[in-house]
């Protein structure tokens, strides 16, 4: 059986590539084969968090007008056995692809014989975002707890439901566990009770995220991140296991810890 | 919690509390898609079919949009609140 799941999130920035890459990579890792389709034309970036902005020859503008054929355009991860990738078109914009042509895409990639097809969805509710559902047979939302992005991924959820696209999952990216602990962020349960849709996974906030992407190898095949555990979660999650959401109390700060830090400086 | 905030007057409430309390009020509007504007014409018509029957304090009308719990229980649906103090009923004629 094979799954086109949507990635998408209305605010721009929280995440959504990175969690794209994450989860495309996590369940190739698992034997899966996966497509992950960069659907942000005009502003690809799939490629260069996956590592293999090298790699392009033909992008996804160039499968719909048909100046190649669907196999040309993957690029195939060398890293982990099954995982491709389908660029987005850089020197384009979200106009060069109706919401059909992204439709016959998703079909031809299931036909190929994908377990999962994975679309990063860009910013904002407009052609992009239209394009990028239509073929779609379930969507994740991801948001981080800030207002603005709460108040969008809500935007989204609405949008989804009036597009057939029912019961979307959330992401909740980036949580920092010393603020939430403080009370100075939104924690699991607020931000799950205002959007009032199941939460798929929490990923906190992490430097590994952030030094994984600077080398173009995604943090959820790092054992030792918070962030890729969460990730290898999800993942877990997505094929239908029951994994609880992690913990992440912290342990106050003892008087021998503040003591060690003051000399590590 | 240092020392000192012992002897502060009044603990302000975390900004966590803060954003959950702001983003609801602000999702029920955009939720319904109904903005000040119209509401604004909606209190104005409300007030002139009402002053046709009763004299009402318009100083003291409150009309808005909340969130109550569904007949059903599941989940919440928008309700428009209106809370109308009566001065006086105006004289009719009954026949």
């Amino acid at each position: 059986m094979s799954e086109v799941i949507v990635i998408t999130s209305g605010k721009g920035g929280v995440g959504k590539t990175t969690t794209s890459a994450n989860l495309g990579c996590g369940l190739a890792v698992l034997g899966k084969k996966v497509a992950l389709v960069d659907a942000d034309i005009g502003l690809r970036n799939l490629d260069v968090v996956m590592g293999l902005e090298n790699r392009i020859v033909y992008d996804l503008v160039d499968v719909v007008e048909g100046n190649c054929r669907l196999k040309q355009a993957l690029i195939k991860d060398k890293r982990y056995d099954g995982l491709f990738l389908l660029p987005a078109a850089q020197t384009r914009d979200k106009d060069a692809v109706s919401p059909e042509q992204m439709q016959k895409l998703c079909d031809d990639l299931k036909e190929e014989g994908f377990d999962y097809i994975i679309l990063d969805c860009p910013a904002g509710i407009e052609q992009g975002f239209k394009n990028a559902i239509a073929g779609a047979d379930r969507a994740i939302v991801v948001t981080t707890p800030e207002v603005s992005a709460v108040r969008d991924a809500d935007r989204i959820i609405g949008l989804l439901e009036a597009n057939e696209l029912r019961n979307p999952v959330l992401i909740l990216n980036r949580l920092r566990i010393d603020l939430v602990q403080r009370g100075e962020m939104m924690n699991i349960e607020d931000v799950e009770e205002i959007l009032a849709i199941d939460i798929l996974g929490v990923v906190p906030d992490d430097e590994s995220v952030v030094i994984a992407t600077n080398k173009g190898e995604p943090a959820v095949t790092n054992n030792d991140s918070k962030a890729g555990q969460a990730y290898r979660n999800i993942v877990q999650r997505l094929m239908g296991e029951d994994v609880p959401i992690m913990t992440f109390e912290q342990a106050p700060e003892t008087f021998m810890d503040k003591l060690k830090k003051l000399f590590k400086k | 919690m240092d020392f000192f905030s012992f002897f502060r007057k009044k603990q302000q409430p975390a900004s966590g509390s803060v954003a959950k309390d702001r983003l609801k009020l602000v999702l029920v509007h955009d939720r319904v898609n109904c903005s000040s504007q119209v509401l604004e014409m909606l209190k104005t018509d409300i007030i002139k079919v009402i002053s046709n029957y009763m004299e009402i304090d318009t100083e003291e009308l409150d009309i808005q949009i909340t969130q109550t719990q569904s007949d059903d229980n599941n989940g919440t649906v928008p309700v428009l609140y209106a809370n109308i103090p009566i001065k006086s009923m105006r004289k009719m004629n009954q026949d």
